[in-house]
């Protein structure tokens, strides 16, 4: 089969489908997007036509903006570009996330986008896709990375949250506003039905999520507080760009937490100086990408995304054919993907 | 074990100092005594040695979790800590529910461990790993790895002990230096009221200086300060009782046998004396080189040739007990008269000369010949000042010259460790040497954290090859690199070694071609 033509290849663009003539998650304009989830690095302003999966049409029309020309689309509905079948399928990430399936001449290719294995009470479970070649994200892809129970990283949000509140002192969770903000006010509905106060960047999407269904803990924006309110007890959610503006002197005396797989390790947490770190992530931990390539049965894998490099070498050893794919994606260093979906 | 634990997640989830303080309180009151004794050994930077080797952790974790030996290292390399690396690769296990305090775990399962064979280490190590709770596992691989670090400084340390024991903070300092380990007693005497029975060895916490950044003429008239050269060498307390004598350095270890000239000036030395000074190597009337002095260091016991090529003495400067008495809350003109009369009577130590000047101007040009005379510039001490504990600012300022600088290339990069794990922070730099690279020095320090963060995201985007951890670069950015002397080596591929090397500046404004040329650095020997 190596011998055809691949279904996807890398261009200035990203990645393009020859026989079918689009892009999937392209980061320069071209005519044809298809886009596995709304995260600014994957769903980019200015392309000529986009397909999503429904629930996430909300979610790019706020981004991206309310006119673009843009399809939703359910997932496994096929779609025809040309020769080739377009597929969505769930990847777990966030509400609405894709994973791309390409087929075409009884070929078929997956691209994972972002992914997890987790549960994950505001977007669709992962589905398990067969496929001849696998591009995965590597975001953690370090044996290292192995998510502890979601319900007790939510039980110790709320324990320290509460610990706050007998001391009198605000509790400021940052967090991504898209995707992690939502699951955590989800999670926390197991511990509490308190209200959560929102930064400004997470109001809208959480109203979208509440819109697809979503069951989250009641929310209000800081903003409908007045300037000079007590903040003392209070839970606030914010993106972790608000870290250190001048947003945050309003909240004195406040205890600090960082929501992110990147918590896991110690270091991390100490050098941005949060008094807590909270190991929860959208993203796919080690045994979950091992996993996944097995699942999925690729004879092929390519690695994007993060820790290419380590994955790549682990599946070789384990005789699966893997290559590095350079995308811009996240990126492969932790400050990007620190700040991805703060802006 | 689990009080300690909770101990170290309190510690660990506040940045603030008196949140710290009242943690280590809150379990110093709670503690029993035994564990009490043991947690002031860890937090005090203590470790349990020759138990077991940072290798054979590797080794013991690799077979344990089943990971290629590349796996495991870029694993290391990622996180940046070997204990918490092990602790995250065992996490995938079931937890155990083993329940143990921390000094029967020490007492009982660990000491006993001590040159006993490595089968049987590993097999008890094994056991602790599935029988300990995961969450205890962390700490439990520092413990016996040693080296834990988890920003607690002896001087916060000292004042949670004191909060809950109502013991003054000087008297703890002074019984928590020295080498030991707790036995049964240890924690009752730490935090007792009684302290006839002072440890006859027991050297008294050092006084550090803070670097003079402003101008001096801020610290008032100049008659009030005690100028003295700033000697490079090694610092050291020289501790006489009841006929014997020990040499302690700053980082608290005994360094007996290894400087006998020392211990046999000392022999001449009155009972209860005790002198604060700096080791340096020296021959007729000034201070050998640095690197001279490094031959020593490593030396516990010199042979004829090492003690003829570098001799030592040391520079006395401060006199902290006398006739047994301790005097430190005496003015430092006083103790420094009082020790003039001792070292006068005691050849082979030196006595550190002021540097008499009128006004602060007249220092200042004093200070210029400080390189010329084998210093580092000049000590500023308050005449009137007590000698404290720790670094106090205030009374005791080290007025450097300023330090000689180059400009190299970054060349590789290797991530930190700690809070700087996975960040690259450990730059090796690179000068011309005709049109090829030699490197130069290797810097950790210098940048602020915006720029490290930059050059970090700078290197992963400009990376050439890896070694392991290592990255080669693109070598386009350069660095003015501030360093404190610059000698021949023969163990640098250069040939020249610098001294105290860190980044003054990163140098936008500057190319690859602008770089310093090895020529020009070897002339800067010569001068």
């Amino acid at each position: 089969m190596h011998d055809r033509p691949p279904l996807l290849e890398l261009t200035d663009s990203g990645l393009y489908c020859p026989a079918g003539d689009f892009h999937v998650d392209p980061w320069r304009r071209v005519p044809r997007a298809v886009i596995t989830h709304g995260h600014g690095d994957h769903a980019r302003p200015g392309m000529g036509h986009y397909w999503t999966q429904r629930d996430g049409v909300p979610i790019l029309r706020k981004r991206l903006g309310r006119y673009i020309p843009l399809d939703g689309v359910g997932y496994g509905e096929p779609m025809r570009f040309g020769d080739v079948t377009v597929s969505l399928h769930s990847a777990g990430h966030i509400l609405g996330s894709a994973q791309v399936r390409i087929e075409h001449e009884g070929a078929v290719w997956v691209v994972s986008g972002d992914f997890k294995r987790d549960a994950d009470p505001t977007c669709a479970p992962f589905e398990v896709v067969p496929c001849d070649t696998f591009i995965t994200e590597a975001t953690f892809a370090f044996p290292v990375y192995r998510w502890p129970d979601t319900a007790e990283v939510a039980r110790e949000v709320h324990a320290w949250w509460r610990a706050c509140a007998e001391a009198g002192r605000p509790a400021l969770l940052f967090c991504y506003a898209l995707g992690k903000a939502q699951r955590l006010l989800a999670e926390l509905m197991a511990c509490t039905d308190q209200e959560v106060l929102l930064h400004g960047a997470m109001v809208d999407l959480v109203r979208i999520y509440r819109d697809a269904g979503v069951a989250m803990l009641p929310t209000r924006a800081v903003s409908e507080i007045g300037r000079s309110a007590d903040f003392a007890g209070a839970l606030i959610m914010a993106p972790p760009s608000a870290s250190g503006s001048k947003w945050m002197r309003r909240f004195k005396g406040a205890s600090t937490g960082f929501a992110s797989g990147w918590m896991q390790i110690r270091g991390n947490r100490r050098r941005r100086g949060y008094d807590r770190g909270f190991v929860l992530s959208d993203h796919a931990d080690w045994p979950s990408l091992v996993r996944t390539v097995e699942d999925c049965g690729a004879r092929r894998v390519l690695a994007t995304h993060g820790n290419t490099d380590v994955l790549v070498q682990y599946l070789r050893e384990r005789g699966i054919e893997a290559a590095p794919l350079k995308t811009p994606y996240g990126d492969e260093d932790v400050e990007d993907a620190l700040a991805e979906d703060a802006r | 074990m689990r009080a300690f634990v909770e101990l170290f997640e309190r510690l660990d989830a506040t940045t603030s100092t008196n949140g710290k303080v009242e943690a280590l309180a809150d379990y110093f009151r709670t503690a029993d005594a035994a564990d009490a004794g043991w947690a002031v050994f860890f937090l005090s930077g203590r470790r349990l040695k020759r138990l077991i080797g940072a290798a054979e952790l590797r080794q013991w974790i690799r077979a344990r979790t089943g990971l290629p030996e590349w796996l495991f290292e870029e694993s290391y390399g990622h996180v940046g800590d070997l204990a918490e690396t092990a602790a995250l690769l065992l996490a995938g296990e079931d937890d155990g529910e083993l329940e143990i305090g921390l000094a029967a775990l020490v007492e009982g399962r660990l000491l006993p461990l001590r040159g006993r064979d490595a089968d049987l280490r590993r097999e008890a190590i094994m056991t602790l790993w599935s029988t300990l709770p995961a969450r205890q596992l962390f700490l439990f691989n520092k413990v016996i790895t040693g080296a834990l670090r988890v920003g607690v400084s002896q001087r916060l340390l000292v004042r949670g002990l004191a909060q809950a024991s109502g013991i003054d903070e000087k008297v703890l300092a002074h019984r928590l230096m020295g080498t030991w380990e707790p036995d049964a007693d240890f924690y009752a005497r730490l935090v007792g009221e009684d302290d006839g029975d002072a440890d006859l060895s027991r050297p008294y916490p050092f006084f550090l200086a803070s670097p003079l950044e402003g101008p001096p003429d801020a610290l008032g008239p100049v008659s009030d300060w005690i100028a003295e050269w700033k000697w490079d060498g090694i610092r050291a307390q020289l501790v006489r009782r009841e006929g014997r004598c020990f040499v302690w350095s700053r980082g608290e270890e005994l360094m007996l046998g290894r400087f006998p000239e020392i211990e046999a000036a000392a022999t001449a030395l009155p009972d209860g004396t005790v002198i604060d000074g700096e080791i340096l190597a020296w021959a007729d009337d000034g201070p050998l080189d640095f690197s001279l002095l490094q031959t020593r260091i490593g030396r516990k016991k010199p042979g004829p040739t090492t003690l003829a090529r570098a001799p030592v003495t040391l520079m006395a400067y401060d006199l902290l007990e006398d006739g047994g008495e301790d005097i430190r809350q005496q003015a430092l003109a006083t103790r420094r008269a009082r020790l003039a009369a001792h070292v006068a009577a005691t050849p082979g130590l030196r006595l550190s000369d002021t540097v008499e000047a009128g006004d602060w101007e007249t220092l200042a040009q004093a200070r210029e010949a400080a390189r010329g005379r084998g210093t580092e510039g000049l000590m500023l001490k308050r005449a009137a000042s007590p000698y404290q504990l720790g670094r106090r600012r205030g009374d005791w300022w080290k007025w450097k010259v300023a330090p000689q600088t180059l400009n190299a290339i970054l060349l590789c990069a290797q991530p930190g460790h700690g809070r700087r794990a996975n960040l690259f922070t450990d730059y090796t730099f690179a000068v011309w040497d005709d049109d090829t690279l030699v490197p130069i020095a290797k810097a950790y320090s210098g940048l602020d954290n915006a720029e490290i963060d930059e050059l970090d995201r700078w290197i992963r985007k400009h990376t050439r090859e890896r070694f392991g951890p290592v990255r080669s670069v693109e070598p386009q950015q350069v660095f003015e690199l501030a360093f404190e002397g610059i000698h021949p080596s023969p163990r640098h591929r250069s040939g020249v070694a610098v001294r105290f090397p860190r980044i003054a500046r990163w140098r936008r404004d500057l190319g690859p071609a602008d770089a310093d040329r090895l020529d020009d650095l070897r002339k800067l020997i010569d001068a």
